[in-house]
């Protein structure tokens, strides 16, 4: 869910055939076409930002009009600010994707006033990069805890973003499963190694695992390494401080060995949905996903439960998880500083959440204040299990940079569950690559 | 005897006016053909040529697109450096493409040939099936990689729910390759199969018959005559499958984005490029690199093409 597919691809292609045939005149045509939309689309990103100083606030969206609840949610806290301020907001909403690749040009160009992004090391580097503005003003918010508030601060010690909401990951179940074989969610490593052992004995597969997108055997390494070397070390590799060879996180991939023969074979092949409904069929007992899993098999919403993924070392507990934080940032190059940061304090209240979800299928509030009536059962379930949380990591790929993130840890992850015998090598072969993007 | 050779007088006389009065009103058609050469050697230069020198001044670069061109850091050959030594994906994309390259040559595109020729004799049906083999030519790659999903989900696919496997056809590094390459050649045979069967429709058909009369059977007919005055065909099918081997790109990224045992260099290219991944002097060198691999075709083929036309 964090990342996904681009369109651009189809531009290539046609330009590689342009011309070698009358299918390839047709193709440049559409060429033509595709540039053409592409241009009015960077008019569409860029043309927020000239409205007067006073009076109007440009809104960037990354949801495409009337895709669906997300976009009717961002369009409802827009109109309930104008309604409530007077200010008149002028939104600008992009496909997602679309958004996400075109956020370096988008940023240096004519952006939006308030735009929406992640937290974590994604919004970390646009601060250091000086590209959105310092809100600290508007922290503390009433509402949100100091893992919230940690989550939008920088590396200079400034916050440079207002939570929306967002998504733990954890490991699901089937209620009825766990009620049919007298299985109960596990706490400790003792109990965590018997109950895939006794999954296996009565014919399930413990987990359900895919990776053929590349990123969701992130989370299992997340998770792990926060298990094993805490929180704050797991912060520090992302950010490129320590060596991807160490010892410590040769530990984490030896575990993750440790824990192949209880997850599906032949995970590279398998799309998440897939996996999704493997534990839907009853094939397999858990798996470790965001709470987007319910998307996977929509039906078996009621039946599905989590807990968090159990200590492996008593020293480093299980306090923390990876629940990645969507919200809004001010941009630098916005022509309306003082009115963005006025909206921006907005975004973050509980009442601007409720605005959101008296209008579609409700997200999960970052401010606690807001009202938590509509929510399912698994949403209710996951406000508990992340204010329980002392810490948040935002999900590898939003943890550290872009590039390292796509072009190194999702081949070398898969390299590594296609042999897990090779832990130096792919260890070693990761620290080169690091060495090489972060410069040390 | 006499009429014949006024004709053919006539005919040059009134070539040579014709040539004369395009002399005579120069200043117009100058104006033409200035434009017309002008305006796409401007495109050409603009959207071709400038972009791919930037490519190579800036694989010598580390840049992530953001800030002033003076935030460029340049750093040398690393980019070269890294990604012949440290960058584990780039051999075997080499390799993959070459093998592309083959089993497009090999397989599709001799398959597309014979069945041209078979089709092109009027047999019962011959349009159902000209349908039939060009069907997935029209669908989009998207929705090519989505069709062979269903066939290839190692779950779920059919493929293995028939043949009782269960084999990762996409997933498994051995094998996901040659599973990508058979839904490309899927569509590739029918795309080749078209393109000659309008070659074969444009033979004269006399010349078959002479050389039926001639006692040459259906296979002398084919190779000794029809193949040889195919040559300008032959040299489009050849070009169309280099090409198409160098840019394939879209159905692995539908599969999974160029990874694990689908690494290709176009993917590669689009992976630290395209998107947040932003490494423009680590992507142009790899671009520059596909840029070279593709010359040397090119050359080839430019080679063979002037040679002919000497002749």
């Amino acid at each position: 869910m964090t990342q996904h597919h681009s369109s651009l691809p189809n531009l290539s292609s046609a330009i590689a055939t342009a011309g070698s045939s009358r299918r390839g005149f047709l193709r440049g045509a559409m060429l033509g076409g595709a540039l053409l939309s592409s241009s009015t689309l960077l008019d569409a990103c860029g043309g927020g930002g000239s409205g007067s100083a006073t009076g109007s606030v440009a809104f960037g969206m990354n949801e495409a009009a009337g895709s669906g609840p997300a976009y009717d949610r961002l369009k409802a806290m827009a109109d309930a600010y104008a309604k409530k301020s007077g200010v008149s907001v002028k939104t600008n909403a992009v496909d997602h994707n679309t958004f996400q690749d075109n956020i370096n040009t988008y940023l240096q160009g004519s952006p939006d006033d308030v735009f929406t992004w992640f937290a974590g090391y994604r919004m970390d580097q646009f601060a250091q990069q000086g590209l959105i503005t310092d809100v600290s003003d508007l922290w503390p918010i009433d509402g949100m805890s100091d893992s919230f508030k940690a989550a939008a601060t920088a590396s200079d010690g400034k916050q440079y973003f207002v939570p929306k909401d967002y998504y733990p990951w954890a490991v699901f179940y089937k209620k009825s499963v766990f009620q049919k074989f007298g299985y109960a969610p596990p706490t400790t490593e003792a109990d965590f190694t018997s109950l895939m052992k006794q999954m296996q004995t009565d014919g399930l597969v413990p987990f359900a695992f895919a990776d053929k997108d590349g990123w969701p055997a992130m989370g299992t390494f997340d998770i792990l390494n926060m298990r094993i070397n805490g929180y704050d070390y797991h912060i520090s590799l992302m950010a490129g401080e320590k060596d991807w060879d160490s010892t410590e996180v040769k530990t984490v991939f030896d575990a993750w060995r440790g824990l192949l023969p209880y997850h599906q074979p032949d995970a590279l092949g398998r799309t998440w949905q897939e996996a999704a409904t493997s534990l839907g069929k009853e094939e397999c007992g858990m798996y470790l996903l965001g709470t987007f899993v319910v998307d996977g098999i929509p039906d078996m919403e009621d039946d599905l439960d989590f807990f968090t993924f159990p200590e492996l070392d008593s020293s480093i507990g299980a306090d923390a998880l990876d629940a990645p934080i969507d919200g809004f940032c001010l941009a630098a190059a916005g022509q309306n500083q003082t009115g963005g940061k006025e909206m921006l304090k907005y975004l973050g209240t509980a009442a601007a959440a409720e605005a959101a979800n008296a209008k579609a299928t409700p997200f999960i509030a970052a401010n606690s204040n807001a009202d938590t009536s509509g929510y399912s059962a698994l949403q209710k379930k996951s406000v508990e299990v992340v204010s329980a949380a002392t810490h948040i990591a935002q999900f590898m790929d939003r943890d550290t940079r872009a590039d390292f993130a796509s072009t190194v840890m999702i081949p070398s992850l898969q390299q590594f569950l296609n042999s897990p015998d090779d832990i130096d090598g792919i260890t070693s072969s990761i620290q080169k690559q690091k060495v090489s993007i972060f410069g040390s | 005897m006499t009429s014949t050779t006024s004709t053919t007088e006539a005919r040059t006389s009134s070539r040579a006016t014709r040539r004369g009065s395009r002399r005579r009103l120069p200043w117009r058609d100058r104006v033409v053909i200035s434009v017309m050469v002008v305006i796409p050697t401007l495109f050409v230069v603009c959207l071709v040529w400038v972009p791919a020198m930037l490519s190579v001044v800036l694989s010598f670069s580390n840049w992530n697109g953001i800030g002033s061109v003076d935030s460029i850091q340049w750093i040398g050959w690393k980019n070269y450096d890294d990604i012949t030594t440290i960058y584990p994906p780039f051999w075997p994309a080499i390799k993959h493409n070459l093998i592309w390259l083959g089993f497009l040559f090999f397989g599709p595109t001799l398959l597309g040939m014979l069945l041209a020729v078979v089709l092109d004799r009027k047999m019962v049906g011959s349009r159902f099936y000209q349908t039939a083999f060009y069907m997935p030519v029209v669908l989009s790659l998207a929705l090519v990689g989505f069709i062979w999903q269903l066939f290839y989900s190692r779950d779920q696919g059919l493929l293995n729910q028939v043949l009782n496997t269960q084999i990762d056809w996409y997933g498994d590094s051995s094998v996901n390759l040659w599973a990508v390459l058979v839904a490309t050649a899927w569509r590739h045979t029918g795309y080749i199969m078209l393109i000659y069967l309008a070659g074969l429709k444009g033979i004269d058909t006399s010349l078959r018959e002479a050389a039926a009369v001639d006692g040459a059977n259906e296979r002398q007919s084919f190779f000794h005559v029809v193949f040889p005055l195919m040559r300008p065909i032959n040299m489009i099918v050849i070009v169309i499958v280099v090409i198409e081997s160098l840019r394939a790109f879209d159905l692995v990224w539908i599969v999974n984005r160029g990874t694990n045992g689908l690494e290709i260099i176009a993917a590669l290219v689009s992976q630290n490029v395209v998107g947040q991944a932003s490494r423009y002097g680590f992507g142009s060198a790899l671009a520059v690199i596909m840029m070279l691999i593709s010359s040397v075709f090119i050359t080839i083929y430019l080679r063979v093409v002037f040679k002919e036309e000497r002749r």
